[in-house]
């Protein structure tokens, strides 16, 4: 019992100890990630800003890494590695399994810069590189105090390695992207031809069903996706497929359904794809980006200026 | 009869998998791995010393007391036989990384002596990786902390500390406070290393500043 009492107190003190040393002085928070550049002290104009954005998107549907910039006031009381790797927990960089993600972090104020290195890239982007990038090209820029400059021919600079780096493949996304969002939409609409039909044709007999089954399906396509062509293709499959599904009967359901849980669960089982490839598809327009679950432990390099 | 022996069977399975038999299983797995990323990022860091310590001969030969001061500390290191299970072994372990982290401080400050063998791209490239594997041993530490952290509130809350003494689990040591403070300082002298610091005991954040005008 004096042993559970002392426990209690341990961890009682612990907590004390733990608690007002973290809310002290509240630790920078880390922005939300939007955009392969993210500038909160507004260092870059937005033309500069844009021209490295279009650059890291660019990169990614090539190579399928991730690399970001983040540009903070001031990353105290924290020392700027601390922050990265907090900022790196949070925006997960790089593809889930490869690790390839990376982040140039700027603190304006502290004069403090940092290229922070996911697991799959220290091959490529080892301390020391990180560390001659800083010294050579970021360093000397930010001294005579042009950060677009510093920032810009660093991405280069990690850009070019990572290039070189035999890294997987990045997913194609050739099909989704003239149409995002549509095989993402794929197995919905398919199940929704399967059900949605089978209702309507109670309602409506096999051939009324079919007709209404596919103009559901080809108005939801329409509505959701914004083309016509396709949603009429797509209307006139789920017409075929509920007049020849009144026919199959039962046996088709369950298998069908077998399929529609498969492809549903590769579609998890990436969320990397998923956040990636969305805002990869839609980089011309300026769409959200994410980061795709990569893991990173330290590696990197911080310098002065 | 059947049912009911069914029933109860379903019952205690669930009791099973609510009681944290799995968390634990999972919490247990967790530190494991975290603590074997520790000792690798030690290890690590290990490897890398005797590189540093010919670069630096090369250039400051005259410095033999700091040169042996890193290599024997790296000698103790590395010989020990840890088992984070066990406190002992784990306060033992810590102070010796703790004595490799001081005496390459030390080895840092005497750096400042020898502008050629600051300037010397091959010291500087092993710089940069000492700095990035004391980096990723913090981080590590920190992941471990929390890892071990984890797994014990799950053997003390209850009902999970029933599951817990039933299968002999234990509270795990961590990482201690005083320690923490003795092994985080060197790395943040370090960490100014790669800029003159004008003084070799400055706080890391003021010390470029001049040094960058």
């Amino acid at each position: 019992m004096p042993r559970l009492a002392a426990a209690a107190r341990a961890a009682a003190a612990l907590l004390l100890f733990a608690v007002p040393s973290a809310h002290a002085q509240e630790p920078v928070a880390v922005p939300p990630l939007t955009s392969p550049v993210t500038d909160v002290a507004g260092v870059l104009t937005p033309d500069q800003s844009a021209a490295l954005d279009a650059k890291l998107r660019a990169f990614e549907q090539a190579k399928g890494s991730q690399v970001a910039v983040l540009v903070v006031p001031t990353t105290q009381p924290e020392e700027i590695e601390q922050y990265a790797i907090r900022v790196a927990e949070a925006w997960k960089l790089g593809r889930e399994g490869v690790d390839d993600g990376a982040l140039l972090l700027v603190a304006v104020q502290d004069r403090r810069v940092r290229i922070e290195v996911g697991y799959g890239l220290e091959g490529a982007l080892p301390d020391a590189t990180a560390n001659r990038i800083i010294d050579e090209v970021i360093v000397p820029a930010f001294r005579g105090g042009d950060y677009y400059a510093g920032i810009s021919t660093g991405v280069d600079r990690m850009l070019r390695v990572i290039e070189g780096e035999p890294l997987p493949e990045p997913e194609r996304r050739s099909p989704a992207e003239g149409v995002p969002g549509l095989f993402q939409l794929l197995p919905f609409l398919f199940v929704l031809a399967l059900f949605g039909g089978s209702i309507f044709r109670r309602m409506f007999g096999r051939v009324g069903g079919a007709f209404a089954t596919g103009g559901a399906v080809g108005l939801l396509t329409w509505l959701l996706v914004g083309i016509l062509g396709l949603a009429l293709g797509a209307a006139i499959v789920a017409f075929i497929f509920a007049l020849l599904g009144g026919i199959g009967g039962g046996g088709g359901g369950p298998g069908h359904g077998g399929w529609y849980s498969r492809r549903h669960g590769s579609g998890w089982g990436h969320p990397g794809g998923f956040g990636g490839g969305f805002g990869g598809g839609r980089g011309g327009f300026g769409g959200g980006w994410s980061g795709g679950g990569g893991g990173f432990g330290g590696g990197g390099a911080s310098g002065s200026w | 009869m059947r049912v009911v022996r069914v029933a109860l069977l379903a019952v205690a399975s669930l009791f099973l998998s609510a009681c944290g038999y799995n968390t634990l299983q999972v919490q247990d797995e967790a530190v494991k791995s975290a603590w074997a990323e520790v000792v690798n990022q030690y290890q690590r860091r290990a490897d890398l010393i005797p590189n540093l310590v010919n670069t630096v001969k090369g250039f400051a030969a005259q410095e033999q007391a700091v040169l042996v001061g890193v290599t024997e500390a790296r000698a103790k290191a590395t010989q020990i036989q840890v088992n984070a299970d066990d406190p002992e072994s784990l306060k033992q372990f810590q102070a010796a990384q703790g004595e490799v982290s001081s005496a390459l401080s030390r080895l840092m400050v005497v750096v400042e002596r020898y502008p050629e063998l600051k300037s010397d791209q091959n010291f500087r490239d092993l710089q940069a990786q000492l700095e990035g594997t004391e980096n990723r041993i913090t981080v590590a530490r920190n992941r471990y902390i929390q890892a071990v952290q984890d797994f014990n509130i799950t053997v003390r809350r209850f009902p999970t500390n029933l599951t817990a003494m039933i299968f002999g689990y234990k509270v795990k040591p961590n990482f201690t406070v005083e320690n923490e403070a003795a092994i985080a300082k060197p790395p943040t002298v370090d960490f100014s290393a790669p800029t003159p610091a004008p003084a070799p005991q400055a706080a890391p954040e003021p010390a470029p500043a001049p040094a960058g005008n």
